[in-house]
């Protein structure tokens, strides 16, 4: 239904006519201007704060000053010194282990979730959550009291933590849940129809599982070790607390930038930063378009039949993971109730009497402002987007705007606050007022998590029908009216989805912030790293669990929200399959 | 709907209020966290009409910012930072010479030689090793005494130290034992030290909070934390190596072309100011203003005696080609020393 053409109709007849080319040419132009402008607004939005950036830091990289790093001959040096080539390895070898060991793990507890007939499947969803709702620095600092040379299991390991070891594990820890969603969705539906098959043509149930199952699951496995590959070889934040004198890429960058003020060699180390995330996700796409179509039209939803034998296997081994997620959240909050770690172990408050300075509750209260920001006016902005997008003719333009949306999820949040850093922080730029300031801290969080929010808001859309437009047409509502009032409340699960995902993430990111905050804008992620980095290990606990508090209050008063609305507004839904 | 007017409304009142504040002075400095409040206190109390605005991180990083943005000064001043730091800001053009008000009580070596000065000293601090007595008991190590005692190999790992690139403390060390031990002897006892140390941090009171907590039972650090943890019942020994301590200056300087130099120059009268000397007593046993400073319990008597003749010109000079050489050395290579 073409959205921007009004209705024509017989009925108007016997209005005024100048009343109704009024009324017509009236609504033609809202409606223009809520599409074309919204259109174009939204462009120049991604224009300059993912494109721009991302730009400002390729000039800065390869045409930059010498003095600080940059240039080309500065690249070639960097890329053919040993010490770089060093730390691209221990990068690659941390990142390659950590996929290596993560994806299989998750692999079976997706499998435990959606393929037997465990019991009390909800439970183990929600804790495999848990690393979400937490910095990555929480995971290595409950190393450290566990496996630390203080650590209340030390005498497990030969050698300290500090160094290969601690980040592997540390980042499998950070990395397991986004595997895990990835898995979830890729074993959701099956063909039941072709395990019957299976069974009547007498295949065993491994048979099965390698033809039916690991064949419709290998672009989701694939996807999900590009996808933990990447994320470990951009984070720092684990190797930061817990890699000792171990030196990633990602590490050298923050350095580069922050520690050494050589921001040619920071874009540098950027740039190389991105190649993997690129190269996965175009890997990715041209996998998922060879990809056979797993659901047919006509197939059947597959229901797993219990199997005491595989069911219990496969309850121990999800039970051994959460309890050891539980086990390594359980410390960190211990830990910051600990007086004087390890020789008082009384409980008490005090790492939680944060002074009022930049690293105390003003970065908890940034980071509260900043997450609701994000989430407020980025879950505006984004459905708003995905409802310009999806819903109306499709152009150029829009094609273009589909483009761009997706290019936030093959950057890294390192490059984007490297970005951020060289085209905000330019003398001539005249936005170059807003660095440091909580507002560029809102942008780039936005910005940073585009893509999964208008994915989301994009499949909710596109599950109405178009009719929806056309009642609204020919009843004279101009087309913002009929997406606030009606569009919006169909999707609000979507919308509260979306919502959820942006403040998480805000309260949880530290990659892109470390780079552009300013002692007025400190954040609550950020004041643990530097706590860290000053010895103040107990207060950098209490810091994480009060983000991890607010994360997981937040997301179970959203769901509490979303439970109560849906059963009011969308009684009049029924529940798809498979979900 | 109620929500983003009332953001806005709050964001636009929280602007007009900041507008008509006093003047605002943008202070960095590499002074320990928990010193910034009293400091900040102490000073607008005496100077209501001017507010700091603290851009804390530590030496090294503090220097780097700075020299950065040499085209563009975004500090006012700064208030403690190392004394070879600053030297090289002066050595830039960067600093405003200035004679705070209670210039000559302050000590001749404790301030830039050049009348009138470019930066002036608060107060000294110096090397101190702390040795966490529960964990070496436990794990067998003997105290050490003297510096040379710590390549013994029986404290493989079981070191920290700060790295001197990011830390004031850090280079203070590195420095020192360059002067002590001359250039080649220097550079070979760092080899040996290195196969010892667990850990480089970029902090400088890390490694004795490392100490205190046991996490490594011996940390090169300074005195200030040694004397905080201790007083609040850490397991620590201070030890004062034999051979003499590395000192470094914390020291004040204004910065050139400021808006708001009547401000910043009230900031280096106070910051040199009997008052603030008052201040530092309590966090230092060594001060730029001779005759004031006290006794500490856990520090011996002849403290200020054991720090070694320091030549501040020479470590500012040769920072640079220390710093290059050091990370060369120990800054993550990839193939072991050759023994």
């Amino acid at each position: 239904m073409d959205a921007e053409t009004p209705v024509s109709a017989g009925s108007q007849a016997r209005l005024n006519p100048q009343l109704k080319d009024t009324l017509a040419s009236n609504g033609v132009i809202a409606d223009r201007l809520f599409i074309k402008g919204g259109q174009w607004l939204l462009l120049a939005l991604l224009l300059l704060t993912v494109v721009f950036p991302l730009a400002a830091m390729l000039w800065r990289g390869i045409a930059g000053d010498a003095s600080q790093g940059g240039g080309m001959q500065a690249a070639i040096t960097l890329v053919s010194s040993a010490n770089f080539r060093w730390l691209l390895g221990n990068s690659l070898k941390v990142s390659l282990t950590v996929a290596l060991i993560v994806v299989p793990l998750a692999y079976a507890f997706a499998y435990a979730l959606q393929r037997t007939c465990i019991r009390a499947k909800p439970l183990w969803r929600g804790i495999s959550l848990l690393p979400l709702l937490a910095p990555s620095m929480l995971p290595g600092i409950a190393l450290i009291y566990l496996f630390g040379n203080q650590g209340v299991l030390r005498g497990l390991l030969s050698d300290n933590i500090y160094g290969f070891w601690g980040i592997v594990i540390g980042q499998a820890i950070y990395t397991f849940p986004h595997a895990l969603m990835v898995l979830l969705s890729a074993l959701a539906l099956a063909d039941a129809r072709l395990f019957d098959a299976a069974s009547s043509m007498g295949a065993s149930p491994w048979r099965a599982f390698r033809s039916i199952t690991w064949s419709g699951s290998r672009q989701g496995v694939f996807a999900a070790l590009c996808l933990v590959f990447t994320l470990c070889i951009t984070d720092f934040g684990v190797p930061v607390v817990v890699g000792g004198d171990y030196q990633v890429l990602a590490l050298e960058a923050y350095k580069a930038v922050v520690g050494q003020q050589q921001f040619g060699r920071g874009a540098l180390i950027g740039m190389v930063l991105l190649l993997p995330a690129l190269l996965s996700f175009a890997v990715d796409l041209w996998l998922r378009r060879r990809q056979r179509d797993a659901m047919g039209g006509r197939a059947q939803v597959y229901h797993p039949r219990p199997s005491r034998g595989r069911d219990l296997a496969f309850l121990c081994t999800t039970a051994l993971i959460c309890l050891a997620l539980l086990g390594v959240f359980g410390m960190a909050i211990y830990s910051s109730l600990v007086k004087f770690w390890p020789y008082n172990l009384s409980l008490s408050l005090d790492h939680y009497a944060f002074s009022e300075l930049p690293g105390g509750w003003l970065a908890y209260r940034n980071s509260l402002v900043l997450a609701g920001c994000s989430a407020l006016f980025g879950s505006l902005v984004i459905f708003t987007g995905a409802y310009l997008i999806e819903k109306t003719r499709q152009t150029a333009l829009t094609q273009l705007l589909r483009l761009l949306s997706f290019v936030p999820m093959a950057v890294p949040g390192l490059v984007f606050g490297l970005g951020y850093v060289f085209f905000f922080n330019q003398p001539n730029n005249p936005l170059s007022g807003l660095y440091g300031t909580l507002t560029l801290l809102v942008l780039c969080t936005i910005a940073h998590f585009f893509t999964t929010a208008q994915m989301t808001a994009a499949a909710a859309l596109r599950q109405l029908d178009g009719e929806y437009e056309a009642a609204a047409l020919s009843l004279k509502v101009p087309l913002v009216r009929h997406f606030f009032r009606v569009t919006l409340p169909i999707c609000l699960p979507a919308l509260l989805d979306i919502i959820r995902y942006l403040f998480v993430s805000a309260m949880t990111t530290v990659s892109a912030a470390i780079f552009l905050y300013s002692p007025d804008s400190v954040l609550a992620a950020v004041a643990v790293l530097n706590m860290d980095d000053a010895g103040n290990v107990g207060g950098a606990a209490a810091m994480s669990t009060l983000i991890l508090l607010t994360s997981a209050g937040v997301s179970l008063l959203l769901a509490g929200v979303s439970r109560g609305l849906l059963r009011r507004s969308q009684a009049w839904r029924q529940p798809t399959p498979g979900l | 709907m109620f929500k983003r007017t009332a953001l806005a409304a709050g964001l636009l009142a929280a602007c007009a209020f900041h507008a008509q504040a006093n003047t605002e002075l943008t202070v960095y400095t590499a002074l320990e966290v928990e010193q910034l409040k009293a400091y900040k206190e102490a000073f607008e109390k005496q100077n209501p009409d001017i507010e700091i605005k603290w851009v804390r991180d530590s030496t090294g990083i503090v220097t780097a910012k700075l020299l950065a943005e040499k085209e563009r000064p975004q500090a006012d001043a700064v208030w403690g930072l190392a004394g070879s730091s600053l030297a090289i800001l002066k050595q830039q053009g960067m600093l405003e010479a200035y004679a705070p008000a209670n210039l000559d009580k302050i000590g001749s070596n404790y301030r830039d030689a050049a009348n009138p000065p470019s930066w002036v000293g608060m107060d000294v601090w110096a090397a101190t090793i702390c040795f966490n007595t529960v964990e070496a008991e436990k794990q067998g190590l003997p105290k050490p005494t003297k510096w040379e005692d710590l390549t013994n190999p029986v404290y493989k790992d079981k070191i920290v130290m700060p790295n001197p690139a990011s830390s004031g403390t850090g280079y203070l060390d590195v420095s020192a034992w360059l002067q002590t031990f001359g250039e080649a002897q220097g550079w070979a006892y760092m080899d040996k030290l290195h196969a010892n140390i667990g850990q480089y941090t970029h902090s400088g009171s890390k490694p004795c909070k490392l100490a205190a907590a046991g996490e490594f039972p011996i940390g090169i650090s300074f005195e200030y934390p040694a004397v905080q943890l201790k007083r609040k019942g850490a397991p620590l020994d201070i030890v004062l190596p034999k051979e003499g301590l590395g000192w470094e200056i914390e020291a004040t300087g204004i910065i050139k072309g400021t808006a708001h130099l009547a401000a910043a120059k009230k900031l280096a009268d106070f910051s040199a100011s009997r008052e603030a000397m008052d201040l530092y007593k309590a966090n230092f046993a060594v001060l730029a203003q001779p005759g004031i400073a006290e006794r500490f319990q856990e520090l011996p008597a002849d403290y200020e005696q054991r720090l070694i003749k320091n030549d501040f010109n020479w470590a500012s000079e040769n920072r640079d080609k220390i710093l290059a050489e050091w990370r060369k050395r120990y800054d993550g290579k990839s193939e072991p020393l050759p023994q």
